[in-house]
Parts: C-alpha cells; structure tokens; sequence
C-alpha cells in the first residue's frame, strides 16, 4: 500500500529582508545580512525551503544596562563603551549583526540627548563592519527626537530601526524612507495590533518588504508562552498566503532576560537555583532557542556562552 | 475566501453583444474591474451567444490581454476546453464537471494534463440531489474518481449546489449540512465554492439573502464562491465571516487592508 504524502502544503513565503550596506550599495558596510524567505515552519527543511539561517545581533548599548554583575563581568570591561562592546561580539563572539539599544536616552536616567546618541551610532559604525539594528529607549516621545539624529547618522546604511507602534510610526516611516532603512514594527505581545501596526506602515506608503515584526519578547511563563504562540501564529499566516503577517520576526532575548528574577538572582536569594554564572547564560540559550523554534529570524543575545550555545544549536539544526 | 468573479458572462447583455461584434474592450473592462475587486479567478462564460471554440478562446484572450487573474473556464464540453486550456496562461479553474462517470471521465484526464482545478457539483444522472446524503454520495463519487486521474484535493472545488430559497426553502439547511461534511472527505479538505446567487432567485431581497447565506456557508467551510465580486458590502461580509471563524488574524482595519491589497 502506498503510504499518503502528509507533508504540510504552504502556499506563500516570508519575505526576504536584506539589512546593511556594502560600499556599491551607499553603505561602509563589509557584509550584508538576509533573513527570511521561508517556505515551512522552522526547521522542518522536508517541507519547504529555509534559505537563510537565523542570525544573532549581539545586544550593545550606549550605557551599561542595569544588568548583574557576574553577567556584566562575564562581558567583561568591554561593556563601559559601546564601540568596544560591538567590536568584542562582532570579533570574539562571532555575532552576525549589532543590535544598539540607546538606554542611556531614557529621560528617567541619564536622558542622553540625541545629537549624544547619534554620535554613538557613527562611532560603532566605524568599529565594526557589520549590519546595525538602531532602537530608542522606548520612550515614545524623546525617541521620536532620538531616532531621527541617529537614522541620520547612519543615512545609506541600510539598518534596521527599532520601533514602529501605533503611536509613532509616521516618524519612523518618514526617517526610513529619507536615510533609506529598514523598519520594526512592535506590538505588545498583541498578535492583532501587531497586525494592524502594518497596515498602518502600508498605508504610509512604506512597502512591508522592509519591515521585521517585533512582538516584544518575554524570558518567563505565560509571558513567553504568548510570544512564542503569536510568533508561530504569525509565521503560519505568513505562510498561508497573508501578506501583512509575512515579515520576519525578530525577539530581544539579552534585553529581557535579565529582567526576570530566575535569570537575576543568585542563589543566596533563589536558593537551590544554581549559581547565576550558569543560570544566566542557561536562560537566555533556553529562551533564544524557543524563539528559534516558534519562528524568530533574528535573536538579540548578549552573554558569550549563551551565544556559542545558540549558535551551535542553529549550525546542528539547519 | 477565492473570489471568482461572474461578470464575464453572456447571460449579461453587454458580454453577449461584445461576444457577437466582438468588442474586445467590453471584456477587458470587466476583467480590470473585476481584478482591481481582488478577484482571484475570473469566470469567463460563452452563454448562447457562440458554440465555437475559437470564441471561448478569444474571450479568454481579451481577458488575458488586460489582466493577468486566473481564469475559470466556464463550460463543460471536452471539445471546448481542449482548444480553451492551452490559451490560459495559468492553470484554469474548469466551471464544472457533476458525478456522472461518464463526464468524469471526460473532464479528469484533461484538467490533469494542464495541472488545472475542476469545479465538482455534486449531481448525478438522477439531477440535482435533495438531500444531505446524496450531496455527499455524489461528493464522494467525484473525490475517488478525481484521485484514479492523480488530482489532489486542493484541485478540487465541491459545489454542494445552491438552491432557490424562494422555491426549495427546506434546500438551504441541507446545503449548509452537505458542505460542513464536505470538510471531512482529506486534509487538506478540497475547496468548496458555491454559485451564490441561485439562493435569492426570484426573491425580493436579494442582496440580503445573498449575504446572510454567504456568512453561513463561510461558517460551514465554504471557501470559494462565484460572485459579483463589485458588490462591496458582500465583500466585506466574507471579510467578518472569514475573521469569525478564526481564518484570517483580526486587525482594526481589516476592510481597510483588503481594499488596498
């Protein structure tokens, strides 16, 4: 008896989304970085095509975040300067794009201005060769004045610039159009807003060919398992032919795990949880690696063992 | 929802009279708007104005001429589409065989061969079935018959044959039956589409039975249907009906998004 074909049938495909800029292309750039263009779920390569791997941006911020210690150290004193912090986990740890948080622009701490910020983005431009991934510090208001300097600042290098929200996103279209980058749409961890945030960059006139879906990242519980089912959700809708849902996905996985107390404290205050030097890194690997397997195309990562892990991980996988 | 648009059809009086002075730009018309509605198909029907296969074929030709949708080749003769398949630039949807063996035998090996779709109306020798049952009994017929000539599912497009509410009230409730079942012959399920407007013939509200009738086989699996896809509050029926049964992602401007597609 013949045995049926069961393979999944998909009839569309994620977009392919190139980011940075060679010298040809109006960028400095030594290498460009592509994701997306998947015809299948992740992993399953019997199925359908996987063109490019997941990549990992090596998370770099203007300030030093407000991490612990045995993470910080494990970075080492690197993470005082973002030009050396890029440099380091673009040379050492191997990491295919910078994703450069500006944290130190948030009015309720330092309120780094944005001509500051701008000169951060063109000192790590000039220190590493690598693609960018440019964010705010999530406060909507001094963002729109923080992320204009900076998109000009990297005017022709082709970055990704982090975020788009119902909010906001008129600014971030106009800057990305003029300084010809690439756009973040976020939602909070809302599958429908994430939707709706892309019809509004469509409507704007942005093409959703430039656009990476950030459905902001969790590193714990119900958060995490939301993030994964509306990632997965939306790869599937991608895939079954919803135009609005086919864009990559992209989760900041060094940027929350920290956040939680399982992943920041040590065990004199969680005891029988291990020592944090390996909690830590454990956590965000497990965190990235779920993500890997829900449909994320780029993972924002910061400690090196976690790294090496997740790269192995993906190296075995495709 | 595959919208294929009715519009290209003889029993329409302007497409009848471009068929016989053949005014290519009447056709051409109806293709763009159709097209710019979001038809994913366009149902191109000779009527009583010709029986010549090379009219069938320049018909497709003016369509194919402005717009590059698919089409659906509405006829059912083996002379017609032998000469009609080659023309489509993209596999045709084929407007229809029923579950008579003997038609069968005919279309099958010809929409094969070109790697078409057929629509299946699930009627027999006996002619148009009146209950669930035999809906699916015909049904039945035409899946296992499609699979001896190595068509898949998704080739398939079940008409479970859409009665007059006005004449055959009892009809409707069984034709909701027939295609929620439908959904269970494969996975994937074959299409199931539906000519909708027999259901409000002769009736005086016919827009709205059309829609409510069109909401209600959405919510049993229908996902295709011979429409007038310019009938914008129709579309945008199916657009609520289709996010109510969890087939598309809700967003706030979902009407929005589908007119700029």
């Amino acid at each position: 008896m013949e045995i049926p074909d069961v393979k999944e049938k998909w009839t569309s495909k994620i977009n392919v989304v190139t980011l940075g800029a060679t010298k040809p292309q109006g960028g400095t750039r030594s290498k460009t970085v592509t994701v997306g263009g998947e015809t299948t779920l992740p992993f399953i390569t019997f199925e359908g095509e996987i063109p490019y791997n997941p990549v990992i941006s090596g998370f770099v911020a203007d300030t030093v975040p407000d991490w612990p210690e045995v993470i910080k150290n494990a970075i080492g004193k690197e993470i005082n300067s973002p030009v050396e912090w890029a440099q380091k986990s673009v040379q050492e740890y191997g990491v295919d794009l910078i994703s450069l948080k500006m944290i130190g622009a948030d009015p309720a701490g330092k309120d780094a201005s944005p001509s500051d910020c701008a000169k951060v983005v063109e000192q790590v431009l000039k220190a590493v060769d690598v693609p960018l991934i440019i964010w705010g510090c999530g406060d909507d208001e001094k963002d729109n004045h923080v992320l204009p300097e900076c998109s000009q600042a990297a005017k022709g290098e082709n970055c990704l610039i982090g975020s788009a929200k119902e909010s906001n996103y008129m600014t971030i279209v106009a800057i990305c159009k003029a300084d010809k980058h690439k756009i973040i749409s976020e939602a909070p961890v809302d599958i429908n807003i994430g939707k709706q945030v892309n019809i509004l960059l469509q409507d704007a006139d942005f093409d959703l060919k430039d656009v990476v879906m950030f459905q902001t990242t969790a590193a714990l519980g119900y958060g995490f398992d939301y993030v994964y089912t509306i990632i997965e959700r939306g790869r599937i809708a991608g895939l079954k032919g919803d135009n609005l849902m086919a864009a990559p996905q992209i989760c900041d996985v060094a940027g929350e795990t920290y956040r939680v107390k399982e992943a920041f404290s040590d065990d004199d205050v969680l005891p029988g949880w291990g020592k944090l030097e390996k909690r830590g890194p454990m956590w965000e690997a497990a965190c990235a690696e779920g993500y890997l397997q829900a449909g994320a195309d780029i993972l924002i990562m910061t400690h090196p063992e976690a790294i090496k892990s997740v790269q192995n991980t993906i190296k075995s996988l495709m | 929802m595959i919208l294929i648009g009715e519009r290209i059809n003889a029993g329409f009086k302007d497409i009848k009279n471009a068929i016989i002075n053949k005014d290519g730009d009447v056709i051409k018309e109806w293709a763009r708007k159709q097209t710019d509605a979001n038809a994913d198909y366009l149902d191109v029907n000779l009527g009583t104005a010709s029986n010549k296969p090379e009219d069938l074929c320049w018909m497709i030709e003016m369509v194919q001429e402005e717009v590059d949708t698919t089409i659906s080749i509405d006829n059912n003769k083996p002379v017609m589409l032998k000469e009609a398949m080659p023309v489509c630039k993209k596999p045709p949807l084929v407007n229809s065989t029923t579950a008579v063996e003997e038609k069968m035998n005919e279309l099958f090996p010809i929409v094969a061969e070109h790697n078409a779709s057929i629509i299946g109306l699930v009627m027999d020798e006996a002619g148009s079935p009146a209950t669930t049952d035999k809906r699916i009994e015909n049904a039945g017929k035409i899946i296992e018959k499609a699979m001896e000539f190595g068509l898949s599912p998704e080739q398939i497009f079940l008409d479970p044959i859409i009665m007059p509410l006005k004449f055959m009230q009892p009809q409707a409730k069984e034709i909701l039956s027939a295609a929620n079942q439908f959904q269970l012959f494969s996975d994937p399920p074959c299409h199931i589409v539906c000519g909708l407007t027999n259901i409000s013939n002769g009736a005086k509200h016919k827009i709205l039975i059309n829609r409510v009738f069109l909401s209600m086989l959405i919510a049993n699996g229908c996902d295709a249907a011979i429409l007038n896809v310019l009938d914008e509050e129709l579309i945008n029926t199916i657009l609520t009906a289709e996010l109510i049964m969890d087939k598309e992602i809700y967003a706030d401007s979902y009407i929005e998004a589908f007119q700029k597609k």
